[in-house]
């Protein structure tokens, strides 16, 4: 019963989604009741949507095995929890709630978006439905996730116990709350283009969606880089791997357009750039959602390979990422410009900073799709991987880094003042760490020396905005602003420091071994088994005391029956100054067992930074969201 | 801005979907082939991996007429299959030596007895060395070198009856 | 669910099951000369695992990694260099097996790529900024 109204919820907010698009169309003629029109059934939309989604929760919570996506991927005995989070841990579930996410922005911006002419907001309405009607047919066509099973098995496949994570349960979610919330600057773009309304309007209205969005995706993002450090035991963070570069290339884009539409909307300028950020950001999160799910990249990480799915995303993808470049490219020569200005101002720091974000995200999209493309042009294969990224696009970085010590506090239009003073205080750390890591670490690259020093700098750099405030006056974007820079720093420190310093051991050791590493000596006690719920392993006892402190490190080696797989569980100690990390390997003859360690000194700066760009970036967001008057922080600024 | 800077992100759209249709048409092949196919056997000597066959060295390889390398091991579940296939080979006049990758005499001599022999010499590679050293990535592969002492053709996978046709060929061409 | 399947990769055991022979000595041992071991590892992290789905061989728990593994620390330690040792195996598989792609014709494009697109990027904007006055 739930499964069919599920599946009738769905057919039905398909079709809400082509009448929307209807109406919107027609939205030529009169003004005020066609919107009423196109805003209740958008709202209408988002509502059944929802319902569909919560349908299919219910049919996973209550495992009820008669539909085949339960039985495939779920089973009566997991815990609620990870049952609530299966509903999304496979192909069509997840694409349900990408189309949930995509049809709920959708209402929220046809019920909230009270600012923009109702024309502009007609047309991106219906962009959105549109959007949202490609998605439907794919679901409704291909990947129908109320599909029946008949006979109904007692009990389903899905014990999996790798899929008994919390990670899992929260990491999915949020990326595609951030990939789909970008489409509601997609369709903004769009409206606007349309209409020929590309203004500050357009850029404020996008704004708070681009802002939480990108919020989303930078916690998506840092989560799954640790829980891939902490699961995966090869004490790696960042891979390169084209699954990690497509969900990174939606954030380049989005960070791009986050700076793009605050000059747009507090200076008119940009408007071009503006728009064509727009567009791109949520045609990356398209691109990134055929890439995983096409199987024509290989990854560790690829899931959901169907070929046949793949081409019908494919055939979406070119469709509406083709019109709406097509529609830029026809439009975009109405939009008038707004007044040239400096390279040496605020917006030439921004320009600057667009400018770099955008050669990075080419970088990435270039080398992802390369091997693809020499293999089509030539029949050779070859691979683009960690060391062609690290090269190209991390010297890249370090100077965006290196810019953001100056640029923010540049005036706007054109900044006469002389530079040097004010780059002094990060001149001057700069240079203290070169000195230092000369004198003291003499061994290590070139990029991390220049990571180090520019992270450093940028940390008193990021925050001299603040400086010379009534700081319970100052709007709360400027602190997310502050603050997220200082998390930029915070992570290339992070970052630097664990290519620099980071130590490895891998020896046979056996019980009453004692094993060095950096600052710790580590004795390997014992081996000893263990059973848990659904599995036994092996876990180790390791001592690790350096100085005052002691910690016991256990990591496991675990077998599991059903299905037969065998996990290393690592052991991690975090400590003020980074983290010992210890994987238990095969034991090797004579009694001796296989033991990898790291000390890997400052490691979790990289995701202590992540979380405070997006704890920035919600304080910004909370700053616009809950202002009450319609004007533009830097217009204020410009006075001061 | 002009026609070509406006329309360009459409041209850059038409050649990634033009690029990804092409994959998705034809699907990657994800074996890795030799590239030492046309090139002489690299220099190697192994010893013996079963008591009672000879080692296999490179010098074995180019002694004037074409011999076959099955590369295999004991615990390879498609070398069960093939191992009829390369008897019937065998049978057909074609020389089979072979190299028996990362595997415990016993192991092999056991393979041998329940599967059969068809092989003149069997060399033991307990460290994939000379695996490595053909560009072989996994077993069973099966290479053709001719007498000269140069790989003329490689199979990877197990030898199905519908390759040995193709590969008595290859036999013929490497004479 | 991207982890689900990189764990299940990683230690579901292949179809073709694994040796009953322990890794190779030098898969999971390292070089007693520092600086030798930091060449070896930092060439292991740039060459491809031939049987996963993308992983480097320091990576891997795939045995032929651990060969791999094994060839390159005794080779580095027999006195090669990492370019003659990446060489070699290039020679037997290809590029492929590089992750750090040659520069070549067929790749002038890729390392051309961040240079031309910050050029097309400036070029594009060059009617935006004015020269800086005084």
């Amino acid at each position: 019963m739930i499964a069919e109204a599920g599946l009738a919820a769905l057919w039905l907010a398909a079709a809400l989604a082509a009448l929307q698009l209807a109406l919107a169309c027609g939205l030529g003629g009169e003004q005020g009741k066609s919107i009423r029109a196109v805003r209740a059934v958008a709202v209408a939309q988002g509502l059944i949507t929802l319902l569909a989604f919560a349908a299919l929760i219910e049919l996973f919570l209550r495992s009820d095995m008669s539909v085949l996506l339960v039985a495939e991927n779920s089973h009566s005995r997991k815990p609620w929890l990870y049952k609530f989070a299966g509903t999304w841990g496979n192909h069509e579930g997840s694409m349900l709630l990408w189309v949930t996410v995509l049809a709920v922005a959708g209402a929220i911006v046809a019920l909230f978006e009270r600012r923009l002419d109702h024309k502009t907001l007609g047309a991106s309405l219906g962009a959105q439905a549109s959007l949202a009607l490609g998605f439907f047919a794919f679901l409704l066509i291909a990947s129908n996730p109320f599909e029946r099973l008949d006979p109904a098995p007692l009990d389903g496949r899905g014990l999996n116990p790798l899929l008994q994570d919390p990670g899992l349960a929260f990491h999915p979610p949020t990326l595609y709350l951030g990939y789909v919330g970008l489409s509601v600057a997609f369709s903004l773009a769009v409206g606007g283009l349309i209409r020929g309304n590309v203004g500050p309007a357009i850029a404020r209205a996008m704004r708070p969606w681009v802002l939480g969005a990108w919020v989303l995706l930078t916690l998506g993002i840092t989560a799954g880089s640790y829980w891939a450090y902490y699961e995966l035991g090869w004490g790696g963070w960042w891979f390169w791997d084209p699954v990690e570069n497509a969900s990174l290339m939606p954030w380049l884009a989005a960070t791009a357009l986050l700076h793009s539409v605050n000059v747009l909307a507090g200076r008119g300028g940009l408007r071009a750039w503006t728009m064509m950020l727009a567009l791109v950001a949520f045609s990356m999160s398209m691109i990134g959602t055929f890439l995983v799910r096409s199987g024509i990249l290989t990854s560790v990480h690829s899931f959901a390979v169907d070929p046949l799915r793949g081409t019908f995303i494919l055939a979406l993808l070119a469709l509406y990422i083709g019109a709406a470049l097509a529609l830029f490219g026809l439009r975009i020569a109405h939009v008038k410009e707004g007044a040239p200005f400096e390279i040496v101002s605020r917006e030439g720091g921004l320009v600057a900073n667009n400018l770099l974000l955008s050669v990075i995200l080419g970088i990435v999209f270039v080398g992802t799709l390369y091997p693809l493309v020499a293999e089509a042009l030539s029949g050779e294969k070859l691979s683009v991987g960690p060391p062609y990224f690290n090269s190209v696009a991390s010297p890249l970085a370090l100077v965006l880094a290196a810019l953001m010590l100056i640029a923010p506090q540049l005036k706007w239009r054109r900044d006469a003042k002389p530079i040097l003073p004010r780059l002094a205080p990060g001149l001057l750390v700069a240079t203290a760490v070169l000195i230092g890591t000369i004198l003291l670490a003499p061994g290590i690259g070139i990029l991390p020396r220049f990571g180090l020093m520019i992270g450093a700098a940028l940390l008193p750099a990021s925050l001299l905005p603040l400086v010379g405030r009534s700081l319970r006056r100052t709007p709360l974007p400027i602190w997310g602003m502050a603050l997220a820079h200082f998390g930029v720093a915070v992570a290339i420190l992070g970052m630097a420091s664990d290519s620099a310093f980071t130590q490895e051991k891998l020896t046979a050791a056996r019980p009453g071994d004692r094993v060095e590493i950096g600052p710790w000596l580590v004795e390997f006690r014992q081996v000893l088994p263990l059973a848990g719920p659904n599995w036994t392993a092996l876990e180790a006892e390791l001592r690790a005391s350096r100085g005052s402190g002691v910690a016991v490190l256990r990591p496991q080696s675990r077998y599991f029956v059903d299905p037969p797989t065998t996990t290393n569980e690592a052991a991690i100690d975090t400590s003020w100054n980074g983290q010992l990390y210890a994987v238990l390997g095969e034991p090797s003859d004579q009694g001796r067992w296989q033991l990898r360690l790291w000390w890997k000194p400052f490691v979790t700066l990289i995701w202590l930074g992540g979380f405070l760009i997006a704890l920035g970036g919600s304080l910004a967001l909370l700053g616009r969201v809950f202002r009450r008057r319609s004007h533009g922080f830097y217009r204020a600024e410009a006075s001061e | 801005m002009n026609r070509l800077t406006r329309f360009l992100p459409l041209f850059i759209l038409f050649a990634f979907v033009g690029a990804v249709a092409w994959r998705l048409s034809s699907p990657a092949d994800e074996k890795i082939q030799s590239k030492m196919i046309g090139r002489a056997v690299p220099a190697f000597t192994l010893a013996s991996a079963v008591p009672g066959k000879p080692g296999l060295s490179s010098k074995d390889l180019a002694s004037g007429s074409p011999r076959m390398v099955n590369v295999f091991a004991s615990w390879c579940v498609p070398c069960i299959a093939e191992a009829p296939l390369l008897a019937e080979l065998k049978a057909r006049g074609v020389a089979i030596d072979a190299i028996a990758v990362r595997d415990r005499p016993e192991d092999v001599a056991q393979f041998l007895a329940e599967r059969g022999d068809p092989f003149m010499r069997i060399g033991a590679d307990p460290e994939s060395r000379a695996q490595l050293a053909l560009g072989s990535s996994g077993v069973p592969e099966t290479f053709i070198i001719d007498g000269k002492g140069v790989i003329r053709y490689q199979h990877m996978g197990p030898i199905e009856p519908g390759d040995v046709s193709a590969l008595i060929k290859q036999w013929e061409e490497a004479r | 669910m991207r982890v689900i399947l990189t764990l299940l990769l990683l230690f579901a055991s292949p179809a073709l099951a694994d040796s009953s022979l322990p890794p190779a000595r030098w898969a999971n041992e390292q070089l007693p000369d520092p600086a030798q071991e930091a060449r070896a590892k930092a060439l292991m992290e740039e060459l491809r695992c031939l049987v996963c789905q993308g992983q480097s061989i320091a990576d891997s728990n795939a045995e032929l990694a651990g060969d791999m593994r094994a060839l390159v620390r005794q080779r580095i330690a027999a006195g090669e260099s990492p370019d003659q040792v990446r060489a070699w195996l290039i020679e037997r598989y290809g590029d492929w097996v590089s992750y750090r792609p040659p520069v070549e014709p067929l790749t002038w494009p890729l390392w051309a790529a961040p240079l031309l697109l910050v050029l097309a990027g400036a070029w594009l904007l060059r009617k935006r900024l004015v020269r800086r006055r005084g």
